[in-house]
């Protein structure tokens, strides 16, 4: 049974089509990483996942709920769907502590007390405890964009995305990042991550995703599609990112 | 001497007239601002123009027309009959709003769109992110403006006294004729402006180092 399931996605911004006629599927604990040229639709394709971006065509059926029906609370089904973006987009005018909170005080529910305990446990999980009462603009990159994957997580989600989420990152700040993502992989989260880190694919990647002009070229798991591409786009791009 | 210490109990009783307008129709007006900035931003096309429509006729005339219209046009029809402090009060109330509204809409869209795709995607309405991550950010960048024109506000009251307001400006007048001291009364009753403004503008700076972002 897969998780995410989806068929015949098009959109488009305007008259340009964007997406077209994309089919994919990922299994729950699955790790899909999606590669691919600057313009091919990779956030695009992410984007719809969670319906960012409204969807043009097509099916998208996100652990059972088919977010193309306009009857569907989004809201509800985006609890379920942790994102994270390439540029962390944490909320400057709350603490971290309150900006893991918010979520599960806010929608779920959550006592303050019980949310608070588990931001620390989060804040933890991510190397970052004693930072709980600084504010975003007091973090680096790499912790910014470390107590965002905490502040998904607060939301307990089935699925993770992950948006190029170390490509504004300084060269020493990655390792850090893609450490506590790896370590969400080992964990069996579900997580489809657009990247251009072709070590983290490889290594912790279940399957890759290669997209070029708004198509699916080519998918498999990582160590085929690395050295032994079938597509001339996935050599010609893969030569020049390798 | 005399003649101010004279005059200023009862210019103190117009003051207190005019901080009464203004701060009852500057929360009005600023609710208004609010509500008209949400549907100018709203996805829906007849209500961006209702918005548009009235911040541009408030803008396009002259608040003493809008005084005019309000108390002795909008009674004229004698459908309500609004005394002169109610029709001040809505005056200035709907003046701001306009401005507040134009003020709250840039303010919401300089909002970075990343905080309202954060906030979406982990599963907050539209109106929660509104209420929690937008309008908080906005409100901090967009105090020095909102102190401006409740400045301007304040100062528009002045013009309440031709409708017969007893206001700060209404009872200098009086004073000024009745003591034949004119200099005297109307340097007064600019101190004493000057000096509420001046509070004003301390406050809206007390209130915002106290929000300011870290
Ligand atoms: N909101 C939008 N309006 C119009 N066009 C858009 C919009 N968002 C994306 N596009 C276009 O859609 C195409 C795909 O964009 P997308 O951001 O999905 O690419 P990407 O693969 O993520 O690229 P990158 O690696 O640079 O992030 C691009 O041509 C882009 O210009
Ligand atoms: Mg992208």
């Amino acid at each position: 049974m897969s998780i995410i399931t989806v068929k015949n996605l098009r959109k488009s911004f305007g008259k340009v089509e964007v997406l077209k006629d994309i089919n994919a599927a990922v299994k729950e604990k699955e790790v899909v990483c999606v590669i691919g040229p600057s313009g091919s639709g990779k956030s695009t394709f992410l984007r719809c996942l969670n319906r960012l971006e409204e969807i043009s065509g097509g099916e998208v059926v996100i652990n059972g709920h088919d977010i193309t029906d306009s009857k569907i609370n989004i809201n509800k089904v985006r609890q379920e769907v942790g994102m994270v973006f390439q540029q962390f987009n944490l909320f400057p005018h709350k603490s971290v502590l309150e900006n893991i909170t918010m979520g599960p005080i806010k929608i779920l529910g959550t006592e303050k007390a019980e949310a608070e305990k588990l931001a620390i446990e989060l804040l933890g999980k991510v190397g970052l405890r004693e930072k709980a009462s600084s504010y975003p603009g007091e973090l680096s990159g790499g912790q910014k964009q470390r107590v965002a994957i905490a502040r998904a997580l607060a939301m307990n989600p089935k699925i993770m995305l992950f948006d190029e989420p170390t490509s504004a990152l300084d060269p020493e700040m990655v390792g850090d990042v893609l450490e506590v993502m790896k370590q969400l992989a080992k964990e069996g989260m579900t997580m489809v991550v657009v990247t251009h880190e072709m070590g983290f694919a490889r290594e912790v990647g279940d399957r890759v995703i290669f997209m070029d002009g708004g198509y699916i070229v080519e998918e498999n798991i990582p160590n085929e599609l690395f050295s032994n591409p079938q597509h001339e786009r996935t050599k010609a791009f893969l030569s020049k990112v390798l | 001497m005399d003649i101010i210490s004279a005059a200023l109990p009862i210019l103190l009783k117009g003051l207190q007239v005019t901080l009464y307008i203004f701060v009852i129709a500057i929360i009005l007006g600023f609710l208004i601002g609010l509500v008209v900035a949400l549907l100018r931003l709203a996805p829906i096309k007849i209500l961006n123009w209702i918005a548009k429509i009235y911040v541009d006729a408030i803008r396009g005339t002259p608040f003493i027309v809008q005084l005019f219209f309000i108390y002795f046009g909008v009674n004229s029809l004698h459908i309500v009959s609004l005394n002169s402090t109610t029709a001040g009060i809505i005056t200035v109330a709907i003046n701001a709003g306009a401005y507040f509204a134009e003020i709250i809409r840039a303010g919401i869209q300089s909002i970075d769109k990343g905080q309202t795709e954060a906030a979406r995607s982990i599963g907050f309405t539209a109106s929660q992110t509104m209420r929690y991550v937008v309008l908080p950010q906005a409100f901090r960048r967009m105090l020095p403006t909102i102190t401006n024109q409740s400045i301007i506000s304040l100062k528009d009251t002045s013009l309440l006294s031709v409708i017969g307001i007893a206001d700060l400006t209404q009872q200098g007048q009086i004073q000024a004729s009745a003591t034949f001291e004119a200099f005297k009364i109307w340097l007064a009753v600019g101190v004493i402006y000057f000096i509420i403004i001046y509070l004003l503008t301390i406050l809206a700076n007390f209130i915002e180092r106290r929000i300011q972002l870290r």
